[in-house]
């Protein structure tokens, strides 16, 4: 499906990743979190090839990058609190009231506090995706891959969401954000590459991408937009 | 991703051939997945006792009616189709035996085909299609030890424990209608039942439940790992695991049987 794509992510950066349905913008990042394997390439994460590792040795390195799904892919047996305490238990020796304190704390600073004991098919849309970059968020991770996180919301889940991310932003946080959503990915981003064919047809900042006068480029944001 | 030859071959289910292949490959990667992860940290065992209580004690009411139903038809026909002969008193030796042997482990592992495989299939299924297990392994645990191997060791202590339980109904089943209906009180059908039997009869068909209930809980595992589509697919990986268990649990209940008359059955 790929071919020759190549593209770095500098530490504090948020790159966005833009294309068209079904040019593989997803299988990248699933590709960069172990859960596909491709054929051939490189994949260097601190200066170490994960391209290849089997599933044990890629559990350090999935702690330092979380991976927020599109659909927030929650565990529907269990309740926001749990899934929340899922990687801490997992990963960690805290005491069940330190786990507790670090999900109420987060919680709180996305806005869903006193949503503990709920099942997540007793969630709104947005909510499931903010519990889904809460659980992400639970363990610090040094990147974060955002799979289309602002599909299917209201614009004002989107706000939200982005406003979020715009402050996790501030705190040094590095990502890839995959998205359709170009004013969303405008207002979060750093550069962008636009995935055309297998290939990455544009690579530049927000800025320059925004006022690139490539005719491809101006058709697929305004296209997009 | 990787699609050479021989995945393609694989994933090609449309051909009974190669849906062979492709079950056959897949199951015995997931088998020799979960005996290695279960040797090595962590262990989940808060896990495997929440299964042993789904898989196992859940089960205990539907395994004890059909058990006490079909030891009752048992006796019921033996002894009406041994009255012409005038055999009825061989009806609590005939009965014990078939239930120990075959019926017990056979009947209770067809049940529990499908109320449990089904049931794993289901979860495991719906799992994978809304990307559970893809965020299970995104947070750097193990779908093989958090789903397979509780799943597959409960299935694996569960089953040779209700199997004993139906065994145990059962004869008291035969029991009482041995009694009520041919005539043949309680004290001579337990002398004859326990004359009759050798712990060996027990612990075959104990054994053969282990090997039912590895083959059962994989299979469904498997197939729910390997659900894709949307809700239509996970019903049909529903019908798939119980007629393929039930398929196998009657296949080899005969080599197994075989393979006890060779090795552990004394010459008649």
């Amino acid at each position: 499906m790929h071919s020759g794509v190549e593209f770095q992510v500098q530490e504090g950066e948020i790159l966005g990743l833009f294309g068209t349905s079904g040019t593989g913008k997803s299988l990248i990042l699933r590709s960069i979190i172990g859960l596909e394997t491709p054929d051939a390439g490189e994949i260097i994460f601190e200066g170490k090839n994960i391209l290849g590792l089997n599933e044990r040795e890629l559990i350090p390195v999935r702690k330092k990058i979380g991976y927020v799904f599109q659909n927030g892919a929650l565990f529907d047996s269990l309740t926001v609190e749990e899934n929340l305490s899922y990687p801490l238990q997992e990963h960690t020796s805290l005491s069940p009231p330190e786990i507790l304190d670090k999900v109420n704390d987060l919680l709180e600073k996305l806005d869903l506090k006193g949503l503990n004991d709920l099942l997540p098919n007793a969630l709104s849309g947005g909510m499931q995706k903010r519990v889904g970059l809460a659980r992400v968020l639970i363990l610090g991770p040094k990147i974060i891959l955002f799979d289309e996180p602002t599909a299917g919301l209201d614009p004002s889940n989107t706000k939200r969401l982005i406003n979020i991310i715009k402050n996790l932003k501030k705190t040094g946080m590095t990502g890839i954000f995959v998205t359709h959503d170009i004013p969303s990915a405008y207002a979060i981003t750093d550069r962008i590459a636009i995935l055309h064919e297998g290939k990455i047809r544009a690579l530049d900042t927000t800025e320059k991408i925004q006022n690139s006068q490539d005719t491809f480029v101006q058709k697929f944001t305004k296209n997009s937009a | 991703m990787k699609k050479n030859f021989f995945y393609q071959l694989s994933k090609n289910d449309a051909h009974p051939i190669t849906a062979i292949f492709h079950f056959t490959g897949g199951f015995s990667v997931l088998c020799c997945q979960a005996l290695r992860e279960m040797t090595q940290p962590p262990f989940y065992w808060k896990l495997i006792i929440r299964e042993i209580y789904f898989i196992g004690i859940q089960s205990i009411f539907l395994v004890c009616i059909t058990a006490l139903a079909t030891g009752c038809v048992m006796a019921l026909q033996f002894g009406y189709g041994l009255e012409k002969f005038g055999g009825t008193l061989y009806v609590p030796k005939i009965v014990s035996l078939v239930i120990l042997r075959e019926m017990g482990p056979v009947f209770t592992s067809l049940l529990i085909a499908g109320r449990i495989g089904s049931g794993i299939a289901s979860e495991v299924g719906s799992m994978q299609i809304t990307q559970q297990i893809d965020a299970m392994r995104a947070l750097g645990t193990s779908p093989i030890k958090k789903i397979v191997i509780p799943k597959l060791i409960a299935s694996m202590v569960s089953f040779p424990l209700l199997t004993l339980i139906a065994d145990y109904v059962s004869l008291v089943g035969a029991m009482v209608i041995c009694n009520n209906e041919l005539g043949i009180n309680h004290e001579y059908f337990i002398a004859k039942t326990i004359e009759t039997l050798r712990i060996y009869d027990l612990t075959t068909s104990m054994a053969k439940t282990v090997v039912f209930a590895f083959f059962i809980s994989l299979t469904a595992c498997w197939k729910g790992l390997n659900t894709e589509g949307g809700t239509q697919a996970i019903g049909n990986s529903t019908t798939w695991v119980v007629v393929t268990s039930s398929i196998f649990i009657m296949i080899s209940d005969f080599f197994l049987t075989k393979l006890f008359i060779l090795t552990v059955y004394p010459p008649p």
